[in-house]
């Protein structure tokens, strides 16, 4: 019993998270970064935060993740770290030679309040930034949002910065990606190419954060969006953004900047949300939905068809980013599911709302919260109130199931202690049969060993 | 694109060909990207395997959630440990002062765990907010009667020993507090070991096999009412020197307990350490004990190994870990092996171990303090390493180099203390250097 402390009677807390369901921003910001081909992500601020944001990713992806540091000392928190930014982008250029150098903030920079945007400037100003080099930056203080915010921050950072309107229009559409797995960004790059239509797809961790073993280290591998396709956005005819928390920021800049218009979709998880991103891409690029994808939908669909008895009531119980739980609540209910305790570290005045919509009658049903003081205690209070058939979030619901012993899936941000998430989507139709796959095996699985000798069934 | 950082030169050191001592003990470079972390982070690790303690980190979310059981610490007991208690601050708390929160956060929690003790530590923010964090603390220990502490660890003070330092501070304020404890005869403390894999309980049996009694260890599979009466013991045996002989020298001024400093990794450390514990006792009985133990398993051991080293004789390791002082044991363990140290470096390593490296290992090993991972590939190039020991961030840099790789940091799954210990270590570097999946790659 990992968690046997926790109680089943709930308390109220006003000072205290117990067992987060978020981290925080800059760990959001270094991984949208590295979407960017042969860019360094660098964090302004001591040395501790930006190896514990590596580490993260890298327990995640188990791929090496690269990112520089300010590495303030006392003094620097003193008299401002203006000096360590500079000195850090001459180091980072001459050493490391990135294409881009993507800054973002720590808590400790934003409380001494440096100002990113000023030292950028003046880095540029001094000529510290060689010829066709760039750095850009975002504030990503983490005592505001989540991870999901830092993303969201740099993500606009980068589309500000680089996409530029010229008098050439270009057949593409822009697809801004919410913080998904490379699995997924490869997967939404192949739904794109199905359809007939040339996407713009930032941020692109595929061939970075899966790359393929070669025997070599690189400090910038092969994926991630290039700096032509990124100043190309400016001229595309729409932009396809999917994951509101971790993207509207860029789809408005690109919007009013450029003028590109754009679809704010939830990520593309389930039937439904999958059906409004195919009907939303096929709009923005003007193509019709070809068959090959109806029969992928028609598949996942006929899935759902054979094994329906078997979701049919199950309670689950899901944390995670909102840009996910949302869609993913949505397609739990179509499969006649219960979502039925649903927490998220993140804050955003519109989870209530969206969840209301997604819920509709049913909403009594579900206890969910956000933002402050909504972590993994608190939901683990609820389990134990009344229990669930299956818990779905990252690793760190390993100590409920295992305590509760209920089935878990492993969805969402850090996954350190499974492996597949890096490779197989969860997202589109082709991701929703993989989701479903996952589910029936666990649930499944329960039965069969919670079954009595003479309740075994060889075919289910 | 010049390859190494300015002015790095003088921490790096190839045997045989430099003259100059390696430099170590300094600021990284702005701009690098280092393998290091922070004070605070010395002090998590160093104070979290205290089972029946609170750990409540002050400030925002992210230094707490990097920080939710990432050790791997084993408790026998009680797991309070493993809860995240975070104050999570957020703007407001920013702005306005964290102080109140803290002792709200403080007072829920010490009513409904009634924990032992408390740590809280301050991170950078807290630091820089000034929250007065040691005068809440005091203000809890006094309403509460619960022994509440700071720790003081602002991440951007220092490195990571800072951090040690700053946990060693907060661990002698416990030390002493129970005075009425009767040790028994031979008793020792351990300092330094966190039981990783359950490495305490190896080297616990092995003491209680040659007649010691462990008071405390600190701070593996702690106990804050050990911590309190370990200044009973007779002698302090500090395994991560560079973490606990802070408290050690301190339990020396204060309390006259002498100690030495072991490690109980590799054959020849680990009997030294068993011997050098008998020895201080001078009862010719523990020597003999310790004897027919040590004897009786290296005549298991060494057959045990036989295989693993024959195919390993010849092959090459890097080294990159924390603190110096391990990879010394390190490279006489690899050596056991028939291995060749050809890298060797570490995050905060200081001179002296630094020196010895140097005497120890060959002509043309490359010695390196707070390197980064295109040092480090580099090197591994040059030298033709086939294994890599290091941590989190190495791990994947290696596979991708096709190497071999051994976890020697906090993340590891084998307990690698003792005479099992080298055995699990052999087993380890074997299933990874002689993997089939090598020979997939072009190197
Ligand atoms: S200080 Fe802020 S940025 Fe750094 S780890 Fe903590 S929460 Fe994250
Ligand atoms: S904020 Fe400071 S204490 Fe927290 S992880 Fe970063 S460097 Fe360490």
């Amino acid at each position: 019993m990992l968690l046997r402390h926790t109680t089943e009677k709930e308390i109220d807390r006003k000072a205290l998270t117990i067992n987060p369901a978020k981290t925080c921003q800059p760990v959001g910001a270094m991984y949208a970064a590295l979407g960017v081909h042969g860019c360094l992500p660098h964090s302004h601020g001591s040395q501790g935060c930006c190896s514990y944001h590596r580490s993260a990713l890298t327990r995640h992806y188990k791929e090496p993740v690269m990112a520089a540091t300010s590495s303030f000392t006392e003094g620097s928190s003193v008299f401002g770290g203006q000096a360590n930014l500079l000195q850090a982008i001459g180091t980072i250029f001459s050493v490391y030679d990135p294409d881009i150098i993507a800054v973002h903030s720590t808590c400790l920079s934003e409380t001494i309040g440096d100002d990113l945007k000023q030292i950028v400037a003046k880095a540029n100003a001094d000529g510290k930034v060689p010829d066709g080099k760039h750095v850009i930056e975002a504030s990503t203080p983490s005592y505001v949002g989540s991870h999901v915010t830092g993303y969201h921050n740099m993500l606009q950072s980068i589309v500000q910065h680089f996409a530029i309107k010229t008098d050439e229009a270009k057949r593409q559409v822009n697809l801004l990606a919410g913080w998904v797995e490379p699995s997924d960004m490869r997967e939404l790059k192949r739904i794109s190419k199905m359809m007939g239509i040339k996407t713009v797809l930032v941020p692109d961790t595929s061939d970075v954060l899966d790359a393929p073993m070669t025997g070599k280290f690189e400090m910038y591998p092969k994926g991630g969006t290039t700096i032509p396709e990124l100043v190309s956005m400016g001229d595309s005819m729409k932009t396809v953004a999917i994951g509101e928390w971790a993207t509207k920021g860029a789809a408005i800049a690109l919007d009013n900047n450029c003028k590109v218009p754009f679809d704010m979709l939830d990520l593309p998880i389930g039937v439904k949300a999958t059906d409004r991103f195919i009907m939303s891409l096929s709009k923005a690029g003007a193509v019709a939905v070809p068959e090959e994808i109806d029969r992928e939908r028609g598949r996942l669909v006929d899935m759902i068809t054979d094994m329906h008895q078997y979701f049919y009531g199950k309670r689950v119980a899901l944390f995670g980013d909102p840009d996910q739980l949302l869609p993913l609540c949505e397609f739990l209910l179509d499969l006649d599911m219960v979502p039925a305790y649903v927490v998220s570290g993140t804050p955003g005045k519109t989870f209530g709302k969206r969840m209301k919509e997604i819920f509709g009658d049913k909403i009594d049903q579900v206890k969910f919260k956000n933002g402050a003081n909504a972590d993994m205690f608190q939901l683990h209070q609820w389990i134990k109130q009344e229990g669930v058939d299956l818990l779905i979030g990252n690793t760190y619901g390993k100590y409920i199931a295992l305590d509760e012993k209920i089935p878990f899936l492993r969805m969402g941000f850090p996954i350190v202690d499974r492996v597949g998430h890096s490779y197989f989507p969860t997202l589109g139709y082709m991701g929703g049969i993989r989701i479903l796959e996952k589910i029936l095996d666990l649930l499944m699985q329960y039965q069969d060993e919670n079954s009595p000798e003479e309740k075994v069934e060889l075919v289910m | 694109m010049s390859k190494y950082i300015k002015d790095r030169t003088p921490q790096i050191v190839t045997i045989g060909e430099d003259q100059h001592d390696l430099a170590c003990e300094k600021k990284s470079a702005a701009g690098s990207v280092s393998q290091r972390a922070c004070v605070f982070c010395g002090s998590r690790v160093v104070l979290y395997p205290i089972a029946d303690a609170l750990h409540l980190v002050h400030g925002p979310i992210g230094c707490a959630a990097y920080t939710w059981d990432i050790r791997g610490a084993m408790s026998s007991g009680p797991q309070l440990h493993r809860l995240s208690f975070s104050t999570d601050l957020r703007e407001k708390d920013v702005v306005f002062g964290g102080e109140k929160k803290l002792y709200s956060a403080l007072t829920e929690l010490i009513e409904s765990y009634k924990p032992e003790a408390v740590f809280i530590y301050s991170t950078c923010i807290v630091g820089v907010i000034g929250d007065d964090v040691e005068a809440v603390a005091r203000r809890l220990s006094n309403e509460t009667g619960v022994d509440v502490l700071p720790v003081m660890s602002e991440g951007f003070k220092g490195t990571k020993k800072d951090g040690y330092k700053a946990a060693c501070d907060a661990l002698m304020k416990l030390v002493g507090t129970d005075d009425n404890y009767l040790p028994p005869k031979y008793s020792i403390n351990i300092l330094g070991d966190f039981n990783l894999a359950g490495e305490l309980w190896i080297l616990a049996e092995y003491y209680k096999r040659i007649g010691v009694e462990i008071i405390a260890c600190l701070t593996g599979d702690g106990r804050v009412e050990q911590v309190r009466k370990c200044h009973k013991a007779s002698l302090n045996v500090v395994q991560c020197s560079g973490s606990m002989m802070h408290v050690a020298k301190e339990m020396e001024k204060k309390y006259d307990i002498p100690f030495k400093k072991v490690s109980y990794f590799g054959i020849e450390d680990m009997s030294d350490a068993l011997y050098e514990v008998a020895q201080h006792f001078n009862d010719p009985e523990l020597m003999a004990n310790a004897r027919t133990l040590v004897s009786e398993e290296i005549a298991k051991l060494i057959p045990a190994l036989q295989p693993y080293r024959q195919k390993l004789e010849g092959k090459k390791a890097a080294i990159y870990v924390g603190g110096a002082f391990k990879a010394i044991s390190l490279v006489k363990a690899l050596r056991l092996l028939g291995m060749q140290t050809v890298v060797v470096g570490s995050q905060t390593g200081n001179k002296d171990d630094y020196n010895l490296l140097q005497k120890i290992c060959d002509k043309g090993t490359v010695i390196v303090d707070d390197s980064n991972p295109n040092e480090l590939s580099d090197f591994v190039k040059q030298t033709g390493a086939d294994l890599f020991i290091g941590g989190v961030k190495e791990r994947p840099i290696a596979y991708k180099l096709g190497l071999g790789f051994c976890d020697h940091n906090h993340e590891r799954k084998e307990a690698l203390a003792g005479f099992v210990g080298m055995l699990n270590f052999a087993k380890e570097v074997y299933a990874s250097v002689c993997s089939p999946v090598w020979k997939f790659i072009q190197k």
